[in-house]
């Protein structure tokens, strides 16, 4: 059944997520040759609405300065004007720190079923249906919404294709009206200094743990993730002990990832991490214990010192790629 | 000030969990522990407290077990314990447990809600949000800092893709806290000794004069419908040997099988 997929372009500083373009695609799946509408929140971000445009959708852009930076009451108040207007059978997030904050108190705006963290939509009669992961990747569910009830979802990034440019596309300038009051106001951004890929959206996952043995080794880790092109993790016991930050944690009670190639290093692989890893396409360990149960899970395992091998092998794949 | 907790019990991290036909999993002999970022939430409590005085309520949906994480929070310095139990509550949706606890926590008035990001279990990243909305109150989410201004406003950074974001929020708010907020503490003796003599109370719908409509498998929109464990990998090569020949070896298996050179 064809049906109206609002989608939120989530952009920071005038530049969009990678992610808009993969829900772009997921909501053309869904609307099925219905209409995809997208929500443009921010200031100075003109461009981007032309740009959003090339793909074929109508662009609902809302300009204003109260929507300079993403003030949850602001922007719960704007889309919830566009979702009350459109009628949009799905309204889609990326699930990332900006999606996922705005998207339950949405949902309870417009009393609408909520689906989060999604791994995949797709319509199913005249509702939805959604795969997700539970206990940190050690189970994964199906859920289904009920009759034909609204829905609010977060989508995990790389959970569609991105969608490609396509004519048809318009923008709209929408009048905005500036919330009443802002209760929680975002006063400043704190970027840190850093090159390196987001971990939840990265095809290729660097992660060191104990193994290195100590924090002043972890550039290791650093440079073979750079060398590749791809993002650091790191194991529970490692952010316990204070080597790095939280947000490098993969696992249960940190990131959930899937990228193509996962590289383990120096981590022994307790349930809690495998969970959080296992789904990715290729998986390689580098331990030095032959008995270490990450090896049980890796599709390449290297028994071996981490401190001779990385050298080595973050050598190599530079000399690969300026090969290539 | 006020300060309402709310936590949830899950399965723990190091537990295997096992699919029991159909949309559920076997959790009888699994152990239970508070929610990880729940503690976080519990903790910032007991600070605030500790710095301008007030009142520390928690707010656990749950059966029998639920009284001993409760009876855990008051042990750490709660005041008192609320536990949400009711036959018709099962099957709840994120939002029918959102309604819930907005129930519950409507007649405490609170100035400050904390609870965890997520649950490790449902995984959700929602029911604190949700509560902030139902209850009409400003929300911040994956808090990793948090200040007190004066008695009617936080300052927060949460955590975003590459950094922090900072905020002003007025109260009354929900927080919903990270892990690196603080260092959650143990319980003392003369605690778990005290918390014996304090206040908990189990609350049904009636109790919470919660429309029949509000929540229960009946009131969800959402429900699961199947459940498995993820797919097998089967065990791969394992090398041993010199580190320059292991290391040309997993560079062929890089181009060719991951194609990522």
């Amino acid at each position: 059944m064809s049906r109206t997929i609002l989608i939120f372009a989530e952009q920071r500083a005038a530049t969009l997520k990678r992610s808009v373009f993969e829900l772009i695609g997921l909501a053309q799946d869904l609307a099925a040759g219905g209409r995809v509408e997208v929500a443009l929140l921010g200031q100075g971000t003109g461009a981007l609405a032309e740009e959003l445009a090339r793909y074929g959708v109508q662009v609902h852009h809302c300009e204003d300065a109260s929507l300079a930076q993403p003030h949850s009451d602001a922007y719960v108040a704007q889309l919830h004007a566009l979702a009350s207007e459109l009628s949009p059978g799905a309204v889609l997030f990326t699930a990332s720190a900006m999606g996922r904050d705005l998207a339950p108190r949405l949902a309870a705006r417009l009393d609408a079923a909520f689906l989060a963290e999604c791994l995949s939509l797709a319509g199913a009669g005249d509702g939805f249906e959604a795969r997700k992961s539970m206990y940190g990747g050690k189970v994964f569910a199906t859920l289904k919404t009920k009759g034909n009830a609204s829905l609010v979802a977060t989508i995990k990034p790389g959970a569609h294709a991105a969608a490609s440019p396509a004519a048809g596309g318009a923008v709209r300038a929408v009048a905005v009206q500036p919330p009443a009051k802002v209760r929680a106001k975002v006063v400043a951004v704190h970027r840190e200094e850093t090159d390196t890929v987001d971990l939840q959206e990265a095809d290729i996952v660097v992660s060191g743990g104990r193994g290195l043995k100590g924090p002043e080794h972890f550039h290791l880790v650093e440079e073979l993730a750079k060398a590749l092109g791809g993002a650091v993790g790191a194991s529970r016991a490692i952010v316990d002990a204070g080597w790095v930050p939280h947000h490098y944690q993969v696992g249960q009670t940190g990131v959930t990832v899937s990228p193509k190639l996962y590289v383990a290093i120096g981590i022994s692989g307790a349930i809690q991490h495998l969970a959080g890893m296992r789904s990715s396409g290729c998986i390689v360990a580098i331990n030095k214990d032959a008995e270490a149960p990450i090896f049980k899970s890796a599709d390449l395992g290297l028994v071996g010192d981490a401190f001779e091998i990385l050298p080595l092998l973050t050598e190599g794949v530079r000399k690969a790629r300026e090969g290539a | 000030m006020k300060i309402a907790v709310l936590i949830k019990q899950v399965p723990s991290s190091e537990a295997r969990i096992r699919v029991a036909g159909g949309a559920s999993v076997e959790l009888a002999d699994v152990e239970l522990i508070v929610n990880p970022y729940d503690e976080y939430a519990m903790e910032a409590a007991l600070q605030i407290k500790e710095k301008v005085g007030g009142e520390i309520a928690v707010f656990c949906m749950g059966g029998e077990k639920a009284e001993e994480a409760l009876r855990t929070c008051l042990a750490l310095g709660a005041d008192r314990a609320v536990i949400l139990r009711d036959p018709a509550f099962a099957g709840s949706d994120v939002s029918g447990i959102a309604r819930i606890l907005t129930a519950a926590l409507r007649p405490f008035s609170p100035d400050l809600v904390l609870c965890g990001k997520l649950s490790i279990d449902s995984e959700n990243s929602a029911v604190g949000i949700m509560v902030a909305e139902l209850l009409d109150m400003a929300h911040a989410s994956v808090v990793t800092q948090l200040e007190l201004e004066g008695e009617s406003k936080v300052r927060v950074k949460r955590e975003i893709e590459g950094g922090l974001e900072e905020l002003e929020i007025e109260l009354p708010a929900v927080l919903t806290a990270n892990k690196g907020l603080n260092e959650p503490r143990y319980a003392s003796l003369k605690g778990i000794m005290m918390a014996k003599k304090k206040p908990m109370e189990v609350l049904d719908s009636s109790a919470l004069s919660l429309a029949a409509d509000a929540a229960g498998s009946g009131a969800s929109k959402v429900e699961i419908t199947a459940m498995e464990p993820p797919a097998e990998r089967s065990a791969g090569r394992v090398l041993q040997g010199e580190p320059a020949e292991m290391v040309g070896q997993l560079l062929q298996y890089l181009k060719d099988e991951a194609k990522v050179l």
